[in-house]
């Protein structure tokens, strides 16, 4: 009887030594802090700034140079299926008929105009996520994978996102998709590896006609404020009040 | 990834007009249709259960004990589509561990764990324990093992004791019914709240989808009663079908009520979608939408439940009437479900054109693997219903006093 005491005693201190443990355990991941902001960046303050691009259309000339980089910048499957950013060409019919087309982002350049319509106006549209102030893709994401940097970049933690796809479904600019290899939603970061080092992201680099500019919202001594000054700007679906501060120059109504 | 790629390829070909170079893919298939239909048939049939218990139908009380077991066995089952269709289904638990408040998604495991946990199994433990208490005794081997477990060691069977556990399963009920209408409609939310999709963004959507549960769910315990009852080769009370009929019926009109003012709304506002959505009605939805939705899954089930209340029928012809109108239904109601989920997936978000979708018979998101997700609740629930007969009970008593005789 005694050993069999005994034996309920130790039986009992197990179950509470794995139970408590167990308990521990959930407490110390639900209660895990994310880290100090300094130990994250090195040399670079994160609040001193707060990022946005600009586009202007008359100036986009749809060589497709920004696509190609980024896809390279990025190691995006090259796949015409994933993109972070590309080029979309609008063809406008005298008669008011819209016609939008993209090949492979435009990363290969646009065929010619196989229509046989008087045009009235043709234009090309970059197209990237437009890393909204008010990002339903963030308010959406189940476990907080995907969320907006201190200088307001819309980013996705990759070890993190569970690839609900949720976030692809609530982006109304269809700037997202999930990484055929990660099985992780991906999007354009802004080049944010570049940019927290002082550098232009790829596509902002490499675009001969300096139709896309990066810079920040506040300070009016640079390049995209004075953008934003000297433009008329519209954004885009901004009846949706995302916010987006992908800024755009001499966009046209047709545009969506 | 290969299959993946050649499938894209395949997609691209049947693109009409534009759409954004990242949607080709269509992100939420036949599982995340799945998954909607299940729940509401939880929901559904939670709510056929609560007829009993709350609101006192006696007609359907054959049904009471048969409805709850449905609605376990299939909210057994709700999470398996959502796991499988996850990138990351190793990861999922981070939606318990951290979740992200905003998120209407991230509301499942707190949603899902209070009405299996908090509703579902302690109002069918509250109702067969009086049940388990008598199987534990009159039972042999391992089931008697069983029954003694299930009983939680709580081994009272006074009358007040037993009257304690129908307080406390109407008790339940009462809170189950608003928990209920959580489940479903916050199903609903999740599509309802994706500002970005036109064809989902609607506030009507929650409500639409319960009354939708509703409808499949007593479809479905109709159509499992009907059989049930006949492979056990018991006498069908018509009663309890005349009344399960008349309330599929209601929630019937209510459900086609609501999603007819939905579309009228729609077409009366004429918003900037318009264009796109009835493109996409009249070529990609048309057979799924208007033929089977709308003409198979609801107006002929009404007219025939409808002819049945008109006009006196014999007893066999409305019990097949009813069957058949109950089969349709469910047809009907996932074909709703499709027409939701896959229908807001293929028109562009730049509202300039189409997509397809082409279901795959292999793979995780493939045919099989959905009609095996289909056919599980159904195993579950008969392993429930050989573990807890639903209709056991008033036999246990006389098997009782025999005993004490002897």
């Amino acid at each position: 009887m005694e050993r069999r005491e005994f034996l309920k005693k130790i039986l009992k201190w197990i179950f509470i030594l794995i139970g408590g443990g167990l308990v521990l355990r959930l407490l110390s991941v639900i209660r895990r802090k994310p880290a100090p902001i300094g130990s994250i960046y090195e040399n670079y303050d994160p609040t001193e700034h707060y990022y946005a691009m600009g586009i202007d259309i008359e100036k986009c000339i749809g060589c497709g140079r920004c696509a190609a980089a980024c896809k390279i910048e990025n190691n995006v499957p090259k796949e015409p299926y994933f993109f972070r950013t590309w080029v979309e060409r609008y063809i406008i019919t005298v008669d008011g008929e819209t016609f939008v087309d993209s090949p492979n982002g435009g990363i290969d350049g646009f065929p010619p105009l196989g229509s046989e319509k008087e045009i009235l106006r043709s234009f090309f549209v970059p197209k990237l996520c437009n890393h909204c102030d008010n990002p339903p893709c963030v308010q959406v994401c189940p476990v907080g994978a995907t969320y907006k940097t201190i200088d307001g970049v819309i980013l996705v933690d990759s070890k993190y996102c569970i690839g609900c796809r949720y976030c692809i479904q609530a982006c109304p600019y269809g700037a997202r998709f999930l990484h055929p290899k990660t099985r992780t939603a991906e999007k354009c970061t802004f080049c944010y590896h570049r940019i927290t080092k002082g550098l232009k992201p790829a596509c902002v680099e490499v675009c001969p006609t300096q139709a896309r500019i990066f810079g920040e919202v506040k300070p009016r001594n640079n390049p995209l404020a004075r953008f934003v000054r000297m433009h008329k700007i519209r954004v885009l679906k901004p009846s949706l009040n995302t916010e987006p501060k992908v800024y755009y120059a001499n966009l046209d109504k047709e545009v969506t | 990834m290969e299959k993946l790629l050649e499938q894209l390829a395949l997609a691209l070909k049947e693109v009409t007009g534009y759409i954004y170079p990242n949607e080709i893919e269509l992100h939420w298939g036949l599982l995340i249709v799945i998954y909607p239909y299940i729940t509401g048939l939880v929901a559904g049939a939670f709510i056929l259960a609560s007829l009993v218990k709350v609101f006192n139908v006696k007609e359907v009380a054959p049904t009471y004990r048969l409805s709850l077991l449905t609605a376990l066995a299939f909210l057994l089952c709700a999470p398996l589509p959502l796991l499988a269709h996850l990138g990351h289904p190793e990861r999922s638990f981070e939606i318990f561990l951290t979740p992200h408040f905003s998120s209407a998604m991230a509301m499942f495991g707190f949603v899902y764990a209070w009405y299996l946990l908090v509703v579902l199994l302690l109002e069918i433990w509250f109702e067969y324990r009086k049940s388990f208490v008598i199987w534990s005794r009159t039972e042999k081997g391992l089931k008697k093992i069983l029954y003694y477990i299930f009983t939680l060691g709580s081994m009272d069977i006074s009358d007040e004791a037993v009257e304690f556990d129908h307080k406390a399963a109407k008790f339940i009920t009462v809170i189950g019914i608003p928990s209920a209408f959580l489940l479903h409609g916050y199903v609903g939310f999740i599509f309802g709240s994706v500002k970005a999709n036109p064809w989902w963004s609607s506030v009507l959507m929650p409500i639409v989808f319960l009354f939708s549960a509703m409808v499949s769910g007593i479809a479905l315990v109709l159509f499992l009663y009907y059989i049930i009852t006949l492979i056990r080769g018991e006498k069908i009370d018509m009663k309890c079908m005349d009344k399960l009929a008349s309330y599929l019926l209601y929630a019937m009109i209510l459900d086609f009520s609501l999603e007819a003012l939905d579309f009228i709304h729609r077409v009366y506002e004429s918003e900037e979608s318009i264009k796109i959505l009835s493109k996409l009605l009249f070529s990609k939805l048309f057979v799924s939408l208007l033929i089977i939705q709308v003409l198979l899954g609801t107006l002929i089930p009404m007219g025939l439940i409808a002819w049945t209340k008109i006009i006196k029928l014999p007893s066999e012809l409305r019990r097949v009437i009813y069957f058949i109108s109950a089969f349709l239904v469910q047809v009907g109601i996932f074909t709703t479900r499709w027409n939701v989920v896959i229908g807001g997936q293929l028109f562009s978000k730049s509202l300039k054109g189409l997509m397809t979708y082409k279901v795959e018979l292999m793979g995780t998101e493939g045919l099989l693997v959905g009609i095996f997700l289909l056919l599980l609740p159904f195993i579950i629930l008969y392993i429930l219903l050989k573990l807890l007969p639903p209709w056991k009970e008033e036999a246990e008593p006389v098997k009782e006093s025999k005993e004490a005789h002897v």
